[in-house]
Formats: C-alpha cells, structure tokens, sequence
C-alpha cells in the first residue's frame, strides 16, 4: 500500500543505536562526514569502514538494508570513478589511444569512490535507526541558538513534521486522481518529454486545489486546539540524554583522536 | 433520566444557568471578484438563538448549506459573529483574552478525518492540544493515556495514523479532543466520511463520553439515525432554526421534515405510512423495538376482537 511508505526508510528493530538520542546520532553523523573529508589516506578510510561496521553490528540493521541505499548512486559513483582514473596526470600505466590510466588516478578514483559509499552508507544509517519524528525533534532542539538571530525553528520543524505526515497522503490522492484521469481518457505514456509533462496538468491541478482545502482543514484543526506557535508550549516527549549518549559521545571523541592520528602521523 | 442529573451536577452554582448561549446570531459569507468588488452576500447564520445547558446532548440538523457548520465554527471561537454574540461558560467569543480559554473548553471534531491529525503517531497528536496549552510532561503522559484508553485506541499509541480505518481516525481525533478536557465537544459532522461501522464507533464514543463524562455534546449531522440519543433537536435551514424540540417531537413532524429535505429513520417513516394507511400508531417512533411493540399491540387486539 503506498500509505504504508516511510520516509527514511526507518527499520524497526531495538538496539542501542536506535534507542541513542537523535541529537547523538545527528551530531554523530555529522561528525563522521567531516571525518571522512579530512585526509585522503587509505587507513584512515580503513578506520572509518571498520567504525561503521561496528556501529552497523550494534544497530542489529541487516547489510543488505543498508547496501540498498546505494542503489540510487550507482550511476554517480562509476562516473566519478571513471573520470577520476583518466583525468589525473601522473605516471602513466596504461595507455590507450588518447586515453591513460595513471596510479595517481587510480589513488584519486579509489578515495573518492569509498569516501562517497562512506558517506552514503553513513547517513543511511542514521535514517535507518532514526524515525523522522525523532528526527525533526532532533533538529528543532539543535537549532535553538538560532532563535537568537530570529530564525524561526519551531515553525520550521512543525512545517517538516507537517509535511511528512502529509507526503503519503498526497501520494495516494496523486495516485487516485491520475486513475481518475486515465479512467476519463488521459494518456501520460506517449509523446516526448514536454508532451508528458503537458499531460499532467489534469493531475496537478487537482492535487494543488485539494492540498490547499487539506492546509485550510488543518490551520483550523490546530487552531481548535490552541496551537499558537512555540511561545508557551510544553512538550510530550521532551529529548533527554541518558547515560548511553555520552559513551555515544566518548566513544565519537576516540573515534576522531584515532583519525586524526592515523591521518597525521601513518604514511 | 440518569445524564440529566450528571449535567444539574456539574453546573456549578452562582453561575449563569445556561452552559452556552446564543443571542441574535448572524453571519455573512461575502463573495468578492477579482477587485474586490462585493458580488454576493450569503447569509450563513441568520438570526439564531439559544441556550444549551452543561451536560446536554444537542444535535443540529440540516441538509448541506443550511449553516450548521457556520453555527458550530462560532461556538469555539473559529469564526466570530457579525451581528449577535455567543457566550460560552460565561465568557463572550468576541473577547480575544479569552481565546485560548474558549477553545479548551469546547473542543471540536471535524469531518475529514485525515485533515484533523497533526502527529505523524498516535499518541503525539493526542498530545498536541495538551502541550499547546502548556501542560506540563508528566501530566501530558497521563492525559494522553487516559483518553486513549476511554477511546479505545490505547494499543494503536504507536502506530502512524494513515494505517488507522476512518473510525479509529476519528476515535483519535476525539481523543486528542478530551486530552484537553474540555467541558463540551462540538462534532462537525464527524461521520459524513465514514462507512456504516465506523459511524457507529463514532456516535457510541460521543454518547458515552456525555452520559459517562458529563461533557456538553453539540453534534451537528444530517444523518437522521444519530440524533435519536439527543436531549434536544434543532433543524436549521437556510442560517435559520425552523424545529426545535425532543426527537421523538422533532420525528412526529414527518411532513415539515420532508419540506425542509431531510429525510427520516427508516423505522420512523414506516410507522408514518402504516399510520397514514389507517393503522393506530402514535406519532414520532424512533427504534424498531418501539414500533415491534405498537405493532404486536395492535395484533393482540387484532387477534382477540
């Protein structure tokens, strides 16, 4: 059922890492990315795969859920592969017409690839331990120092939530209406590009009228129940560090000394 | 009967005798062109008054453009009155102090069901109303237990809302209502986009929770079936309220029923028409059991003359 869909494709299961604070996760992650940028040595990527798949093993998430996500990179990850090994210049090892393979190209398609299956991996599962609720907790609590220069952030993280709570049922009203459509005669195979986008006019319309009447049901709604902004508002599930989210955070300070050692001090 | 004493009950004295109270209400819906030019005035609610008393179950009936639903907007401060005003547990909607206050203590479900979730779990929206109001987490914890469990959803705390049927929808939709405790529930026609089943669990929760709770119940609708329950009966037609009464006086009333193009329970325009036709069945039958008895009654005598 496309109402069944999550975004972030949490995978439900109980382990440490799902039950950290989002913050550490959030913080984690961001952390880790950073890490991977800092040097282009192969041990310090050794390290970073070897933290992962610790971290992957704690989660109790099955590789192949998080190998899923690299699917969709696929395609960048060859052409940044392949384009790293031919355009660096250096010492030539294979030649082929106007063509060469170089070892600083290989070096170069070699960290690029794993820092990008890295990355990827790594915010993976972030999302995949993480519930989009928790996660939008997360981001509206990290943000707060930003009220300071006026920024919005709670109605940022409300619009976030709102529209994740939205996204399935607009999919499945896209859905119904583009029946509704074929049923009615309406073709969105044929033609070219600019000849389909042209034919869902008749879908979009629709979809864009009835998410303005959903917009005017839902202001009401949360008007009817005292929302008036974040001024004054409690929180049911206020985000609390445990015990756990410090060894989280020990164990991510070791982590970074490791990298940065290894980077610096291991040719 | 046993809720009208729970509502003489919690009517705290010293205070007006009426829970709510309508007076001279009147409500324009002005269509614009493109310039702002007035092109029409629809009068939406016009000259309507009247009292409800705390604990009362009151239904308001109407076919689709009658203004119900303008009438209920007004009572939670949603919409505010042109002409007219509307008191609710002493305080005038046209206050703005007292917005906050008039909206927690009447609470509204609304007909779409989707539209009125604002958590993407369960239990977060039933906590919404509460942690606007600043409520504090411990005591949010125990609302949002305790409404879901009077609604019956309490195992579904988890889950996300889209996996909900429409009556289960609408049973969190209430319960994100009572988390607030308000003293009185408006429901705009809370089943209008509900099948057969999902409209009784609706209208069972919004009878238990007046005659267990006392809460004030304000249902608006146009399905004949619900307002059987009800204390009291108000038809609206055209902004104006043309039949007020009990439903067993309301229903007697078949012919005007028909006139204002609502139609009646089936059980009570079978026992119209058997009436027509000669038979002696008293006015305003609601249930079937009634018109079983009228009818073996009237078989007895039939047998025995």
């Amino acid at each position: 059922m496309i109402r069944d869909i999550t975004l972030g494709q949490y995978y439900q299961t109980e382990s440490v890492i799902h039950r950290l604070d989002p913050r550490t996760k959030l913080l984690g992650t961001l952390v880790y990315l950073i890490s991977l940028f800092i040097f282009t040595k192969p041990w310090v990527f050794v390290t970073a795969a070897v933290f992962l798949l610790l971290v992957l093993v704690l989660s109790r998430v099955p590789l192949k859920f998080m190998l899923k996500g690299l699917r969709p990179i696929i395609f960048i990850l060859l052409f940044t592969i392949i384009v790293n090994m031919f355009w660096i210049k250096g010492t030539v090892l294979v030649s082929w017409w106007k063509l060469s393979i170089t070892v600083e190209g290989l070096k170069q398609a070699g960290s690029m690839g794993t820092r990008l299956i890295l990355l990827i991996l790594g915010s993976n599962l972030m999302t995949l331990t993480t519930t989009p609720t928790r996660l939008t907790n997360a981001m509206e609590s990290l943000m707060r120092p930003l009220k300071l220069i006026k920024v919005p952030v709670h109605e940022i993280a409300m619009m976030m939530s709102i529209a994740l709570r939205f996204i399935p049922i607009l999919l499945e009203e896209t859905d119904r209406i583009m029946k509704a459509q074929l049923a009615r005669g309406a073709d969105f195979e044929s033609g070219n590009v600019f000849k389909k986008a042209k034919s869902l006019v008749p879908v979009l319309v629709p979809l864009f009228i009835s998410a303005f009447r959903r917009a005017n049901d839902l202001a009401m709604a949360m008007e009817a129940r005292c929302y008036h902004g974040g001024k004054g508002r409690t929180q049911y599930k206020p985000l609390k560090y445990k015990a756990r989210d410090f060894v989280a955070y020990f164990i991510l300070v070791l982590y970074v000394a490791a990298v940065i050692v290894i980077g610096k001090f291991i040719t | 009967m046993a809720k009208k004493k729970i509502g003489e009950k919690t009517a705290p004295e010293g205070r007006p005798s009426s829970f709510l109270q309508i007076r001279k209400l009147k409500y324009e819906y002005i269509r614009r062109d493109e310039e702002n030019n007035v092109e029409g005035i629809t009068t939406a609610v016009d000259d309507v008054s009247f009292d409800v008393k705390e604990g009362e179950f009151i239904a308001i009936l109407g076919h689709n453009g009658s203004g119900k639903s303008t009438l209920a907007k007004h009572i939670n401060a949603i919409l505010f009155p042109e002409e007219g005003e509307v008191i609710l547990d002493g305080m005038n909607t046209k206050d703005e102090d007292k917005l906050l206050d008039i909206r927690r203590t009447a609470g509204m479900v609304f007909q779409n069901p989707d539209n009125q979730i604002i958590g993407q779990v369960v239990d977060e929206d039933v906590a919404f109303g509460p942690e606007n109001m600043g409520v504090p987490t411990e005591e949010i914890k125990q609302r949002v237990e305790e409404s879901l469990k009077t609604l019956g959803m309490w195992e579904y705390r988890n889950s996300s809302p889209n996996r909900l049927s429409g009556g289960q929808k609408q049973r969190v939709s209430i319960a994100s209502v009572i988390a607030m405790h308000p003293k009185c529930i408006i429901f705009d026609e809370p089943t209008a986009m509900l099948d057969p089943r999902g409209r009784y669990e609706v209208i069972r929760a919004a009878r238990a929770l007046n005659e267990v709770e006392g809460i004030t119940i304000i249902l608006i609708t146009h399905y004949m079936e619900e307002v059987i329950h009800a204390d009291r009966v108000l038809v609206m037609d055209k902004g104006k309220v043309k039949m007020e009464g009990t439903p067993r006086e309301i229903f007697s009333r078949v012919e005007e029923l028909k006139e204002l193009r609502l139609t009646v329970p089936q059980v009570t325009e079978l026992a119209w028409e058997l009436k027509k036709s000669g038979l002696p069945i008293p006015d305003g039958i609601l249930t079937r059991e009634e018109l079983i008895k009228e009818i073996l009654k009237i078989m007895k005598e039939y047998i025995y003359r």
